[in-house]
């Protein structure tokens, strides 16, 4: 019987370590170097320089593609740190913006592609797209669910300085709390701008705007 | 039939704007949804396509005046029930990996005596230009429907451009910090009101591999797989890829060795 027990336990960590070492391989296995030499040379040659710029990887991309979004501890607390250190402020040090712009940017989800078939016209505006991941007003049915629910965001958390500043550092650098998070990092890019953030920030957090209203 | 389809949709969405509940409004929009696909599925414009690819397969075109009748999708010269299915293989004539759309430019290419130019120009369709490919692509798939995925990537090549497909799924890169990963890398989520399939699971993989080539609404055309994935390299803001790029189809063979399995279902009809 204690054999038994033990024979099973022992297939049992077999098997888990087996599945652990094939998940854990970083993707491509031996042929990542030569995958990402064919994948850097499947563009077309007319592509410029500056949208060829968008295939680069900072440390942080670097990681979480090894890591397949899941780093070690460890890894994950370095990532963390390197994106907390990047976040900048506006000017004036005002980190609550106007919720009705910020209502705006949240359903905007154009702006930023390139390419010679459907590209975005020049000097489309980029938006957060924040309803592609999020449900946040009430009244927007046709959101996405790869991100939680942040309806009632501000009702439920307050709006004390402490919990605005995460929420303007979160979107600026969701890396900075959850290394390899799905969420892009908005400010570290410039997607959006400061002041941007800081309108999205209110969308979040003001009492009046209809993420906590209704 | 389009008018019902239009009070489908208007019906969908004010009975979600009626519900309170969230999941249970999730539930009838993705419902609503499906019956929606399902209704169109009645009529897939696809099929005209289809008609055309037929004619196309079969016309004595190009400098050589011959058809594509002895074109060799890896089952034979000719042989096209279930080749779709079991595309991208490695091709010992050519010595590499290729999808059903890098073959049959070749076959344009040494059948017909086209050149890679005059056969891939247009290789998707834009408003007032046809593409042959486009048709000839949706002829061939629909060769497979009912027929189960199979690329087991045996040979060393095809190992090879899987694990590098793998690869290009899990990258991140771009002022989005996107990867395929990241919306198609989990269970059960949506984009939008859009579902979106796990790519990793042959469930997920499955599911969206087995209806292409397939009729998108939004587009008012069929899309082959070269189509869709340099659109979502689009949609990840990223430069654009040569059309039959080893890229594309390395990811079209990793996916296709996780939905091995499936039964095919094309042509599709998707948003």
């Amino acid at each position: 019987m204690k054999l038994k027990f033990a024979l099973f336990g022992a297939l049992t960590a077999t098997i888990a370590s087996a599945a652990l070492a094939q998940s854990s391989e970083p993707p491509g296995g031996k042929y990542a170097k030569e995958a990402e030499q064919m994948f850097r040379n499947s563009f077309r040659e007319d592509n410029p320089k500056y949208w060829m710029r968008r295939l680069d990887q900072d440390e942080t991309m670097k990681l979480c593609s090894q890591y397949r979004d899941n780093p070690p501890r460890k890894i994950g607390a370095r990532i963390e740190q390197m994106n907390r250190e990047s976040i900048r402020y506006p000017v004036d040090g005002k980190l609550i913006g106007d919720w009705k712009e910020g209502e705006k940017l949240a359903a905007v989800g154009t702006g930023g592609h390139i390419g010679f078939i459907q590209p975005d016209p020049a000097g489309r505006v980029r938006g957060g797209n924040c309803y592609a991941c999020h449900q946040l007003a009430k009244a927007e049915v046709a959101y996405g669910t790869i991100g939680p629910s942040l309806q009632h965001f501000g009702k439920l958390r307050g709006n004390s300085e402490e919990i605005v500043k995460y929420t303007y550092d979160k979107i600026y650098n969701s890396n900075a709390f959850t290394a390899c998070t799905n969420m892009p990092r908005f400010g570290l890019h410039n997607w959006l701008t400061p002041e941007q953030i800081t309108h999205i920030v209110a969308f979040l957090v003001d009492p009046e705007s209809p993420v906590n209203k209704d | 039939m389009r008018l019902n389809l239009t009070c489908r949709l208007v019906g969908a969405a004010l009975l979600a704007l009626a519900t309170g509940h969230a999941l249970a409004q999730d539930a009838k929009v993705a419902d609503e949804l499906a019956k929606y696909r399902e209704a169109l599925a009645d009529g897939n414009p696809a099929d005209l396509l289809e008609v055309r690819g037929e004619g196309l397969w079969q016309e004595k075109r190009g400098p050589k005046n011959a058809s594509l009748e002895q074109c060799d999708f890896g089952l034979g010269p000719g042989k096209l029930e279930g080749a779709y299915a079991q595309l991208p293989r490695y091709f010992k004539d050519t010595g590499r990996v290729m999808d059903v759309e890098s073959r049959l430019v070749h076959c344009m290419m040494t059948l017909q005596g086209f050149t890679f130019e005059q056969a891939t120009k247009n290789w998707y369709s834009k408003p007032g230009t046809e593409s042959d490919i486009e048709a000839l692509v949706t002829f061939i798939g629909a060769k497979s429907n009912g027929v189960k995925i199979n690329v087991p990537a045996t040979h060393p090549e095809e190992a090879k451009m899987a694990k590098m497909g793998e690869y290009i799924f899990y990258r991140r890169s771009g002022p989005q910090d996107f990867s395929c990963a990241i919306c198609h890398g989990q269970d059960g989520k949506r984009i939008r009101l859009q579902e979106l399939g796990n790519l990793t699971t042959q469930a997920g993989a499955g599911e969206a591999m087995k209806t292409w080539p397939s009729y998108r609404v939004s587009q008012g055309t069929v899309w082959t797989m070269q189509r869709r994935l340099i659109d979502c390299m689009r949609q990840a803001r990223w430069p654009e890829p040569k059309y039959l790029s080893d890229s594309v189809i390395a990811l079209e063979t990793f996916l296709q060795k996780t939905a091995s399995g499936t039964v095919m279902a094309t042509p599709g009809i998707k948003r």
